[in-house]
């Protein structure tokens, strides 16, 4: 059964006061909160077994080495990959994300399309416009519509032969728009498409199978999963991996060097130069480990609860406006109240010890769609509660007699 | 007056507050009251970009003091922004470069100023020194 209150006294940080208050912390799609079990991993990690790894003869490289495969083999598992070589642990989703737009430099030529989405969180966009940049090929754009879903009949229309590959997020930040990934992955396929998905969003609350979906390339964050920041992964399919060239050079990549070549490791040491965050990859897979015991049912039942709760709630306030209305969406909620600017809610909330995002998200053409400078992001986690909810609608509240 | 006394008498104003509540709502009233800067200074050029809030800043000289007007499209941002342009407003180029900003602190706005906070206040107390900078070059 689940029981909030004693799934919360996993996560320390959320018994600290924040200028005074008990710390309401609805940030989670900026970054989740850290279970004790996966600091515990952290802990004993650099208390037992801390090595390099993949190098060395002696017992404690071995263990450290065994520990971070065996964190691999975690997220293989969780995304149900094929194979464990198809996981490539990463800094983070932007870090996989620059990796395949960098592969790809090799692959595109002048008058090749990459389709991205409007939903896109800008950073995301940026390794897009540069791969246009050095190959030539154009960037095009499925426009969303007033209720923040992707318009599909102007995506199947942006689709031809040209195609090479299509970037989406599987959730997006700003508004919580579940996109709808397997249709595009199908029709990007039906033209020889490759098909990318930023799952940063998505992994918090959906268990992506990447077989299922028949997807190219997956990518996510560990830091939005309960898990540490700095470690993300790359899901590639087999063949894609052997097709893309190697990111950065460096040690763990090569497999033997002289001056005059270098013959590449196999995958998928191959993309992963240097000494990784072992402590962190160890800990990724500690963090499956731990929203996979609560069961990703579990946590997409109760976070649907709080969400419409809030929904509501928040609604009730005179003048309050949501924005990302999709009947698919996850617990996130983004609103203005009537003229005021986020960031002065913000700030008001703040000092009510209620942690929400203001701005634009990084997600500026949405703004500039909806003509906002931006709004107040409040997004739940599986540890949050209704009483917190209630605590955010009496601060908003505060907040507009303030301000207004 | 000089800045330190201007500064202490923000100070003194801000001790009779017992919470942040009213030291809040007292920011957002001066924000709210001050018309701070004329329009035509409202332009892309005087924009200070912080990562949220966009401030505009504008600088003229007068005899041989500087008058800055400012403004905020976020009104907790204003209200900070009337406080500092009390302070610095019509003062010589000099006493402007050597002011320092603590009294931010000591009227308990101190995160406002971090330089972590994507609210653009920062940039702009470095802007209105530059200004002095500038200005105070033109006097010698
Ligand atoms: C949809 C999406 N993609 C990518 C990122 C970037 O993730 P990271 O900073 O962990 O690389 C984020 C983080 O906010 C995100 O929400």
């Amino acid at each position: 059964m689940f029981n909030v209150q004693d799934i919360r006294k996993d996560f320390p940080i959320l018994s600290r006061k924040v200028n005074g208050k008990p710390l309401v912390y609805f940030d989670n799609a900026a970054t989740s909160q850290t279970p004790q079990q996966v600091i515990d991993v952290i802990v004993d990690y650099y208390t037992n077994y801390n090595a390099n790894i993949h190098r060395g003869v002696h017992t404690l490289s071995q263990e450290a080495t065994d520990l971070y495969e065996q964190a691999r083999q975690k997220v293989q598992t969780h995304f149900n990959a094929k194979f464990s070589h198809e996981i490539i642990l990463t800094s983070g989703t932007t870090h996989s994300i620059n990796l395949v737009a960098n592969g790809f430099s090799s692959l595109l030529k002048k008058g090749d399309e990459i389709i991205v989405s409007a939903l896109e969180h800008h950073s995301n966009i940026v390794p897009w416009q540069m791969l246009c940049e050095r190959t030539g090929a154009v960037l095009k754009v499925i426009p969303m519509n007033e209720d923040g879903e992707l318009v599909m009949n102007d995506f199947n229309n942006l689709l031809s032969k040209n195609t090479k590959l299509v970037f989406v997020n599987h959730i997006s930040n700003a508004l919580g728009t579940i996109n709808p990934i397997a249709y595009i992955i199908e029709k990007a396929h039906q033209v020889g498409a490759a098909v990318l998905i930023d799952g940063a969003q998505a992994c918090p609350h959906i268990k992506p199978d990447v077989q299922a979906l028949d997807v190219d390339f997956y990518v996510a964050s560990a830091h939005k999963m309960c898990g540490p920041t700095g470690v993300g992964m790359l899901y590639g399919k087999e063949a894609w991996l052997n097709k893309l060239p190697p990111y950065q050079g460096g040690g763990e990549m090569i497999a033997e060097v002289t001056f005059e070549k270098t013959t590449y490791a196999g995958l998928p040491h191959k993309f992963e130069a240097g000494t990784p965050n072992i402590a962190g990859g160890v800990a990724f897979g500690a963090a499956i480990d731990y929203i996979n015991n609560i069961g990703f049912d579990t946590i997409a039942a109760y976070e649907n609860d709080l969400l419409d709760y809030a929904t509501e709630k928040l609604l009730a306030i005179e003048g309050l406006k949501i924005y990302g209305t999709s009947k698919n969406k996850t617990s996130v909620i983004s609103f203005n109240l009537e003229n005021i600017h986020p960031y002065d809610i913000g700030t008001i909330l703040d000092k009510l010890g209620i942690a929400v995002r203001t701005g634009h998200h990084c997600a500026q053409p949405i703004m500039d769609f909806y003509r906002i400078p931006g709004t107040v992001r409040a997004s739940f986690s599986f540890y949050n509660t209704k009483e917190e909810i209630d605590a955010l609608v009496e601060g908003v509240k505060k907040a507009k007699m303030m301000l207004s | 007056m000089t800045i330190e006394d201007i500064q202490n008498e923000i100070i003194d104003e801000f001790s009779m507050f017992d919470d942040w509540e009213e030291r809040y709502q007292y920011m957002i009233d001066l924000g709210k009251d001050l018309p701070l800067i004329d329009d035509q200074y409202k332009t892309e050029s005087n924009i200070i970009k912080g990562c949220q809030s966009k401030v505009w800043v504008h600088a003229e000289m007068k005899g041989d003091k500087i008058t800055f007007t400012a403004d905020s499209d976020a009104i907790i941002t204003k209200g900070i922004i009337a406080i500092l342009i009390r302070a610095f407003s019509d003062q010589h180029p000099k006493d402007i470069i050597d002011a320092n900003t603590d009294f931010i602190d000591k009227i308990g706005l101190k995160e406002h100023l971090s330089p972590t906070r994507a609210n653009g206040l920062v940039s702009m107390v470095k802007q209105l020194k530059m200004y002095a900078i500038a200005y105070q070059t033109q006097l010698n």
